[in-house]
């Protein structure tokens, strides 16, 4: 493999130099993304052709991003390191949209029979906990925006990953995150107020 | 600690966390030193530390980049 120089050197060069080392990155980047593909083949319902179809794409796709973006490594890393970074991001992305590739799935009116499930309330402890989903129902409904609540119920409530979220929005991991992070403050504070979670202090480490 | 500790965690917010956008811009540097000291890792990136662990999909990524750093898919 050449050395970080050398791969930025000839990823910038033009002609057969170019298409050299495009042709070898390409090659190392389909083994990562077979790899990934293969990792989180748990996540989704494809699997053989069709998964190493996927990891095709991504490979392809990633090394036409780090042409793009090749005067942005400051050699931080290694090249390869970096380069991998694409190839990942690639098969988060192509997984995401795949999500809704499968006829089952769709977003439906919200189902809050689920959300005790989702953090682990034990149905035979209901008694316990029932005011509680109460609270956190009234709190989704009174203290979050419209965009809040509705990225709040189809991650929490229905289950939808965040990428697959982004490629139905049209939008991305970073803003749906930020959503999140603003309705989990906004949902916590309503909790604390209500008595039902005590106050802490964030885990400095 | 209450009786609903998986809600608790998951409405915790940690003010430090730095979003998706700068964690996926630093991954690379983040996760060479990872694969050899995590706790290095998260001491010299505290922010992407935060939002590693309170973000599923960064977090899968990471892992994703561990596994081709550890398994040298890169070298071969």
């Amino acid at each position: 493999m050449p050395v970080p120089d050398e791969w930025v050197r000839a990823l910038s060069a033009g002609g057969v130099e170019r298409e050299r080392a495009a042709a070898r990155l390409h090659e190392m980047l389909l083994r990562v993304a077979r790899a990934e593909a293969g990792r989180r083949s748990g996540q989704l319902r494809i699997s053989g052709p069709e998964l190493d179809d996927l990891a095709h794409q991504a490979a392809a796709d990633a090394v036409l991003a780090i042409i793009a973006k090749i005067g942005e490594f400051r050699g931080e890393s290694r090249f390869t390191t970096w380069a991998c970074k694409f190839v990942i991001f690639e098969v988060s992305g192509k997984i995401g949209r795949h999500f809704w590739r499968h006829p089952a799935v769709r977003l439906e009116p919200v189902d809050w029979d689920r959300l005790p499930d989702r953090f682990g309330l034990d149905p035979a402890r209901e008694s316990e906990w029932r005011d509680l989903v109460r609270a956190l129902r009234r709190a989704v409904q009174e203290e979050l925006t419209e965009h809040q609540r509705r990225v709040f119920t189809a991650i929490v409530v229905d289950g939808v990953p965040l990428d697959a979220l982004a490629a139905k929005l049209g939008s991305s991991r970073n803003a749906l995150y930020k959503t999140m992070f603003d309705a989990r403050r906004k949902l916590r504070a309503s909790l604390v107020a209500d008595g039902y979670l005590h106050e802490t202090l964030v885990r400095q480490s | 600690m209450n009786s609903w500790p998986a809600l608790d965690r998951f409405l915790q917010t940690d003010p430090r966390d730095a979003g998706c956008d700068t964690a996926m811009e630093l991954l690379h540097i983040y996760a060479e030193i990872a694969v050899a000291d995590p706790r290095g890792a998260e001491q010299r990136h505290p922010e992407v530390a935060a939002h590693l662990r309170a973000c599923g999909p960064c977090a899968e990524d990471l892992e994703g980049l561990l596994a081709a750093i550890r398994t040298d898919l890169t070298e071969q």
